[in-house]
């Protein structure tokens, strides 16, 4: 089953007078455990498609059906339901909120989602026990290190158990050790049958998934698996 | 909303001295409001005292013409009207809840009594044996009226302090020579309102008289008030009550009773009023009232100000806070959930503001009041509008940031970190 579904997708942004197409007609359908990389230098056009993807911004024309729903002229609040309940979201910079403890992080979209107090705490140490920071439910995001960080946002990502967790450049900030120490959870969240689309310029991190699509000048292309070079 | 609030404390805590700045503007106006709202009441509260005569509840009953008060120093001796017998007071001092009755007459504005070289031109009055009592004069120095005073017509005075700075240059007047149209009277005493009693003022003329330093006044047994003014003249009535509620029912029945006594003609325009205590109290507190209500909007602009400050640090803080708002927005929050959360700390922060300007208002009037001797009286009702105010400035403040915020891009907001 097709968890993501383009079709058609162009995407203009006024630039001065004329506008400017930075996405030029995408097709791409992920299906239901894809584990997929999208590669492609600045200014290609894969941050736009990411925002497209995540429910951050809409395209201009062509249409994008997510898990079966067809996205077209949905209000900013329902575009908000939808990013809460579909897709869970990993940063080059982890975005925590730096007051609020790990444990408080994680439970923070289940607020959105109407979760009770009681519950969301119990999933929320859950989600941060599988990606292995039992130990650090209370520290705040200054305390822990960068690896860590992103742990506790693959954490708040899957907390509300998303159709599609959507990962942009997620090991961009960390080191190698750690970089990879993420990629293993990747794996092992792709072997249990969640749904990765992942943007990285790294041709090592691209590796880790079993598709990988390079973007090139808004155009998307398809790649052998991790073997492709970036030039 | 209870975590908004939390988060809320929060923000202002880490933030504790940009918070303080911001709460200054509401702290001020809220504290000015309530310092002068306190005096205000404290004043009117002073004016009600005295006007209904606290400590000795004195009520007056006043001979009237075409509904006005008759005053013998202008319009003469009046057609018609009796003076008041000693069985009438007797009567009078039968209704109840009267403790004791005083008949007198009166002169203002004087002219023709001399000391020396020294015109006076205070007050005359002729007095009975208990109008010291009624209205709570002692004798300061000196003696006071004996029996033998009034009924042998000596021609004695007593003074008070006013007189004696006007007309004896401060001198001691004791034994002293007054000359009074002619006659020459004694000074024998000095009297003065007994100190726990405020003043009882009974009508303008007398508010303005202790609210004004007056020319004074001079007391002369009522037998011997033939010999300098007229005969025949009929008294005013000071009836001093057992309690402050009922001398408006007193009064009123008192001067009933003088009108159907002391009136000849029933077709006459003449009656017996008592004064109505309340209704000056009212006209006095209404005075003080309308120059105190420009000072509370004088405040009130100095709430405005600290409003438009609240606006500004609540869009210093949105820009701030961008990137955690585009986070919490990528993660679902919807635009409401965003728009309460800065609608919530823009309240709390004023509200903060509210309470502590309350605490400092109710401090500087207490303050105000033990410096300057001026009551004050902390309004219940006052303190609860000026929180309730407090929290409305933020909600109202905060709207525009609020929606600002919560209007944000979220790619937008992400992207600035």
């Amino acid at each position: 089953m097709a968890i993501v579904t383009l079709t058609d997708i162009c995407k203009d942004y006024q630039q001065g007078a004329e506008p400017v197409r930075v996405l030029k007609n995408i097709n791409l359908s992920v299906e239901q455990g894809d584990y997929i990389a999208i590669m492609g230098p600045s200014g290609s056009g894969k941050t736009t498609l990411m925002n497209l993807i995540g429910c951050l911004d809409v395209p201009t024309s062509g249409s994008y059906v997510l898990d079966g729903k067809d996205l077209k002229d949905l209000s900013d609040d329902a575009l908000a339901d939808i990013r809460n309940r579909y897709i869970g979201f990993v940063f080059q910079n982890f975005h925590l909120l730096p007051k609020m403890t790990a444990v408080d992080n994680v439970a923070l979209p289940l607020l959105y989602a109407g979760v009770p107090l009681k519950e969301r705490k119990a999933r929320a140490e859950e989600a941060l026990r599988a990606v292995g920071l039992e130990e650090r439910m209370t520290f705040l995001p200054n305390q822990l290190s960068g690896g860590q960080c992103q742990r506790v946002a693959i954490a708040r990502a899957m907390v509300t158990k998303p159709a599609l967790l959507l990962a942009d450049e997620p090991t961009g900030a960390l080191d190698t050790a750690s970089g990879k120490q993420i990629m293993d959870i990747f794996r092992q969240l792709s072997q249990e049958g969640m749904t990765i689309l992942m943007i990285t310029h790294e041709p090592g991190i691209a590796q880790c998934a079993d598709k990988v699509y390079h973007i090139l000048d808004g155009r998307l292309r398809t790649g052998e698996g991790g073997s492709t070079d970036e030039e | 909303m209870i975590e908004n609030i939390r988060l809320a404390f929060q923000g202002i805590w880490s933030h504790k001295l940009r918070s303080v700045l911001t709460m200054l503007g509401i702290i001020i106006g809220i504290a000015a409001i309530i310092t002068i709202v306190s005096t205000i009441e404290g004043t009117n509260e002073q004016i009600k005292e005295n006007l209904i005569g606290a400590g000795n509840n004195v009520v007056t009953v006043q001979l009237n013409k075409d509904g006005y008060p008759y005053d013998m120093t202008w319009e003469g001796i009046p057609q018609g009207v009796r003076v008041i017998t000693e069985d009438t007071r007797k009567e009078l001092e039968q209704i109840r809840g009267v403790e004791k009755v005083s008949l007198y007459t009166a002169r203002q504005y004087v002219d023709q009594v001399y000391y020396q070289n020294n015109q006076f031109n205070g007050e005359v009055y002729g007095i009975d044996e208990n109008f010291l009592n009624v209205y709570g004069y002692q004798v300061k120095s000196g003696r006071g009226f004996t029996r033998e005073d009034l009924e042998s017509f000596r021609k004695v005075a007593l003074v008070d302090g006013n007189t004696i700075s006007t007309l004896f240059g401060g001198e001691d007047p004791i034994g002293r020579s007054l000359e009074m149209k002619g006659e020459v009277f004694t000074v024998v005493g000095v009297v003065a309102l007994s100190e726990e009693f405020a003043p009882t003022i009974n009508s303008y003329n007398e508010y303005w008289l202790y609210a004004d330093t007056s020319a004074g006044a001079i007391y002369l047994p009522s037998a011997v008030w033939p010999s300098v003014y007229s005969f025949d003249e009929p008294q005013s009535v000071a009836i001093q009550v057992t309690n402050t509620d009922v001398m408006t029912t007193v009064g009123k029945e008192a001067a009933d009773l003088l009108t159907a006594k002391q009136i000849a003609d029933t077709e006459s325009t003449f009656d017996y009023r008592s004064q109505d205590m309340l209704e000056q109290a009212q006209q006095l507190q209404s005075m003080s009232q309308s120059t105190n209500t420009q000072l509370v909007w004088i405040a009130s602009i100095s709430l405005l100000v600290g409003g438009i400050g609240v606006m500004n640090i609540m869009l210093v803080s949105v820009t701030e806070r961008t990137s955690e708002i585009g986070l919490k927005k990528a993660i679902g929050a919807k635009k409401r959930r965003i728009r309460l959360q800065f609608l919530t700390e823009a309240a709390v922060l004023t509200s903060l503001g509210g309470i502590i300007g309350v605490a400092s208002g109710v401090g500087l009037a207490e303050l105000i009041s033990n410096m300057m001797q001026i009551p004050v009286s902390i309004s219940v009702p006052a303190i609860l509008i000026a929180v309730v105010f407090s929290t409305a400035i933020g909600v109202i403040f905060g709207l525009l940031p609020a929606v600002k915020a919560a209007n944000m891009n979220p790619i937008e907001a992400l992207r600035r970190n």
